[in-house]
Order: structure tokens, then sequence, then C-alpha cells
């Protein structure tokens, strides 16, 4: 199944990545190859398999208990690209109307 | 063995001269970087982070423990406190992680040094180490070929004796198939056998970090060290690790499978002759060879490019410029920050995939790709369950080819994601895998095949390891070529 130019872009928007016009194009049929490859799942009887999430179903619970051990604030803003008192920047999110 | 070439040794051997005092920790550990890390570094290109600095502090609190003095090259997307972790991506930046990965802190526990930081493919996903922010790493078997991937790194360093250990992480292949190319051993353990804390996230659902190791007892040893529950990672398996101190026992009345129809096309000869020369080895030390058929490889790669892309997609979407290194320089507002900063951060391959996995995902085709892939998944489960019916183990290639060429795959995203097709089963199904090296090809390649067996079957895998090791070691005595490892040599 090919997927289409369009159709990348809109991906592309869900995924929050740019691709320039080209980018679009070679994606597009890369991602058609490798669609049309994963088709061969349709030749496989899947009738009677239901569908698997995790490789092991034994997952270990634990008690809903805080166990002390966190990263302050300031240690982990420490790495970011901007912070400031223990806290991330970004670019403003909501405009002021009347300041 | 003189002073300093130390770095031959095994890992055994070089913590048990560090314990007894014949052998300084510093020089355990600096003499990989004096003497085979000085001709091969530069061209190889093996690691991204090191610091001598922080390793002669490190040094400095290592004296007793099972690997006291024993350097690991520790691949980029584990973390550590003391070298950046970036996995060889731009958007990471240098970004310095303020906790070590629990895999990390057991190693230095146990008295390692973390020796420097191994190159990969970004975020893991590649298998030639060529999708690289930092430039790919080459097969110290031959320069113009590639290491595997995603581990690269680490497995040529551990190749070209910088290290005797490394870890890796394997998704789809990414410790087995370097291993394989390199020439090392390479254990991927049980889904949850080893803790994920630390390790930066690919695929969840399929992640596991993996031990490279020129020997199989030294695999061995560093899986006892590593493997174990933490309560940081609910992912762990419980209870207690099965006990691998048998590695050297033998594989009389083993029984390993033989489903040599995944190999009647598409393989090539030599690989098929290292699968050959291995079961023979595995025949003379007392196992039985089980032939049947198994479920062709073209099934797993296409339910895993669909499962692990998808992962991915949601797992990426926390670098986007605000916590972790870098960011775009110009972002007005904010939604404009995490596209520039994404689509500038992140390298080719990585995009590809989140397109993939974001596609397998969204409405109207959920269904039809991630849903089936989830039942396909069961399916490829079920069929290993039903082939250890039979055997304790089974043997098939690591890769369909000896180390390619550089470049050679790298505009072809479906040729590079075909290359994991013996590999990527173990990862769906969460069983363990051990890649063992079979010597080198007519070519001066390395060859080698791959074991994989039922959960917690590690010790098993390690036994018949050992076994094709030794095999190994008795047809080069035949030959009359007695080493204790067949180093690269340079060309």
């Amino acid at each position: 199944m090919a997927i289409r130019r369009d159709e990348v872009e809109r991906i592309a928007e869900l995924s929050r990545l740019r691709l320039s016009p080209e980018q679009l194009d070679t994606m597009a049929g890369q991602l058609s190859s490798v669609l049309e490859f994963v088709a061969a799942l349709n030749r496989l009887d899947l009738s009677a398999s239901e569908p698997g999430t995790f490789a092991s179903s034994e997952g270990a619970l634990r008690s809903d208990v805080v166990n002390g051990r966190r990263l302050g604030a300031e240690i982990a803003t420490r790495e970011a690209p901007e912070s400031e008192d223990g806290f991330f920047l970004v670019p403003p999110i909501v405009e002021n109307l009347n300041p | 063995m003189t002073a300093s070439e130390l770095w031959r040794h095994s890992a055994r051997a070089l913590t048990g001269r560090v314990r007894s005092g014949s052998t300084g920790v510093n020089d355990a550990v600096e003499s990989g970087w004096e003497g085979p890390a000085a001709s091969w570094e530069a061209e190889v290109h093996a690691i991204v982070h090191a610091d001598r600095a922080a390793r002669e502090k490190a040094c400095a609190g290592s004296r007793s423990g099972a690997l006291a003095g024993v350097p690991v090259v520790v691949k980029d997307n584990l973390c550590t406190t003391e070298y950046p972790t970036t996995c060889a991506s731009r958007i990471l930046g240098r970004w310095t992680s303020p906790y070590d990965a629990t895999v990390v802190a057991r190693l230095r526990e146990a008295g390692a040094i973390v020796t420097g930081k191994g190159n990969m493919d970004e975020f893991a996903m590649g298998s030639s180490t060529e999708f690289s922010a930092f430039g790919p790493t080459r097969n110290p078997y031959d320069l113009t070929r590639v290491p595997g991937g995603s581990s690269g790194g680490p497995a040529a360093a551990v190749a070209y004796g910088l290290a005797p250990l490394g870890l890796g992480s394997d998704t789809g292949g990414s410790v087995r198939q370097p291993a394989a190319f390199c020439g090392v051993f390479g254990l991927k353990p049980t889904y949850g056998r080893l803790s994920r804390y630390g390790l930066v996230a690919f695929g969840s659902s399929l992640d596991q970090v993996g031990v490279f190791a020129r020997h199989a007892g030294d695999a061995a040893l560093a899986y006892e060290i590593l493997a174990g529950p933490d309560p940081f990672d609910a992912t762990t398996r419980p209870g207690p690790a099965p006990d691998v101190s048998g590695w050297d026992r033998g594989v009389r009345g083993l029984r390993f499978g033989w489903p040599a129809n995944l190999w009647k096309e598409g393989v090539e000869r030599e690989v098929i002759a290292g699968l050959e020369d291995a079961a023979s080895w595995l025949e003379r030390a007392g196992a039985v060879r089980v032939p049947f058929d198994f479920l062709p490889g073209e099934y797993a790669v296409a339910t895993y490019y669909l499962v692990a892309t998808a992962e991915a997609s949601s797992n990426l979407a926390r670098f986007d410029g605000v916590r972790y290194g870098f960011r775009h320089a110009d972002t007005p507002e904010v939604a404009e920050l995490y596209r520039r900063t994404r689509s500038e951060g992140f390298g080719p391959e990585v995009q590809r995939r989140i397109l993939l996995g974001t596609y397998a995902l969204s409405a109207g085709y959920y269904d039809a790709y991630y849903l089936k892939a989830q039942r396909a998944r069961t399916r490829i489960r079920q069929e290993y369950e039903d082939a250890f019916r039979r055997c304790d183990f089974m043997l098939l290639p690591v890769s369909p080819t000896l180390p390619f060429r550089l470049g050679e795959k790298t505009d072809d995203p479906l040729a590079m994601y075909l290359s994991d097709i013996f590999t990527i089963g173990a990862n769906l199904a969460g069983i363990p895998g051990l890649t063992c090296p079979v010597g080198l090809a007519a070519s001066g390649l390395p060859r080698a095949v791959q074991l994989l067996g039922p959960y917690d079957s590690e010790p098993v895998l390690l036994r018949a390891g050992r076994a094709i090791e030794v095999g190994g070691e008795e047809a080069r005595l035949d030959r009359e070529h007695e080493q204790e490892f067949a180093w690269p040599a340079k060309r």
C-alpha cells in the first residue's frame, strides 16, 4: 500500500517534524516500500492469535509507596537548554492581548 | 604477556591480577588505550565520549569486587554520570545524566571502570552504526566495512582490545548482530532480566541491555553481576536470575534445533559454512541435532517495524527542546520550538521511524497495521514455544551476510531492515539469544552463529557458546595457528 505525499505531511505534523518538499517526496517513497513489505502479514492466518503487547506477561507490581528517592528540581533542570530557579523555560504559549 | 599487553587478557584473568595486587587498576584500564586504541581508534572510531581524568578518578575507588579493575565500554544510550549520554544524536547535545543506569551502577559496585561511551546508530535505530551524529564506526577486521549496529562502537572496541567487556542494548538484534560482525560474543538476555533503568527507551516492549565479551566465560561473569530484579524498573523479572556458573560444563545430551529452511536462500555461503562448523563442534561435544522447519523471518521483520516504530514514536516525543540538550536557536513560540528542534536534532533514520510509527498508530490505520502486528507477535511467540518443546536451544544465522560495506544500505531502509531478519524474532518473543564467533572466513571477516533458547535459558546458551568456543580453539590448533583470540590485523 502506497502512502501519499499529503499523508506524510499530515503524519509529520502529528509527529512535530517539519520536512522540506524534497524530504516529503523521499519519505513518501521510502515509507511506501516499507508498508508494501509489511503487507506480508496479510499472508499469515492470525485469526487464532490474540494481540500480544509485552513479551512476557509476568509483570511485577509494587505497593504505591513513595520511596524517598527523588531528583530535586535544580538537578532535574540543570541540563535543560534554558531553565531558571528549577523551572524549564519555554517561549510564550499564550499571547497577552491586554498588556 | 608483558605489562603493556594487559589488554589481551580476559576480564576474569585481568580482575584476578588486580585483586591479587600484581597489576594496578590504572594499568589495567590504560593498557587498552595505550596499546590497541593508539593504533586503532582514530580509524575505527568506536568511542564517542572518554576522559582520562574521569577514568583515573574511578580507578582510585576500585580495588575489590568481581570485576575489580576491568574496563568496560558502555553504549552511549546508557546513563553515566561522568560522561555525556547522547544516543549519538544531535538532539541531546552534551546532555549528562544526573544518575547512573542500574547496569552501570552494578558494574561500578563490582569494581569495573567505564572506560568510554561507545558509538551507535542514533537512538539505536540502525544495523550498521552509520546513522550516528558523530560519524560511523568502522569494522576493525576490514575498515571499508561496517561493524554492524546499532551497538557497533562497543562491539568494535571489545574486538580490537580497548576493553574485554562492553554493554549494549538489543531491541531487534543491536547486540547480537554487531557482535557477529566484529567476531565477539554478544548476549541478549531474556526480556526483563537486566534492568533498563537509565537506558534511553526505544521500543519498550522489546529493549534489553546486552553484553559483549571476547570469551564465553566473561559473558557469564558479566551476566552474573548484572542480572536480577531492580526496584527502579517494574519490567524486570522477579526472583533470582538463573545460575550461569556452569557455563563450562559442556553440552552432552543437549538437543539443538536446526531450522535449515531458514537458510535455503538469501544467506551467504560463508554464513552457512559457519553454521555447519558450529553444529559439528556441538555434536562432537555430545549435543544432538534436531532438524525442523521454522516460520520465515520476513514475518518477524514486518511485525517488528510496526511495533518498534510505534513505540519509538511515543518514546521519542520527550525530545522536544525543553528538557534535554539541544534547542533550535530561533523559536518564536512553543509549537515551533518543538518542530524546529526535532527536525534539526533528529537524523533521517530516526525521523523515518517516528513517521512510520505515528502512521501505524494513527486513526484509520491502527487496526490494519498496529493491531495486526500485535496478533502476529503472539503467533511468532507461539512458534518459538513450539520449537522449544523439541529442543533445548536453536542454532541459526545472526545475519544473512558477513559484514557489508559502508554506504551499501544507507539509502535503502528496507534492505537495512532485512539484515535483522534472524535477530528480530527473539525480541518479539522476549527470549534470550547469544552470538558466538566461529573463526574467520577466507576473506578474513568474522563468522558467527546465533543461539536462541526459551525464557531463562541463559545457562544453556552460555554452555553451548562455550562448547563452540572450545570447538573453534581446537580447529585453530588443528591448523597450527594457536592464539587466544582471533585479533584483527592491520591491513
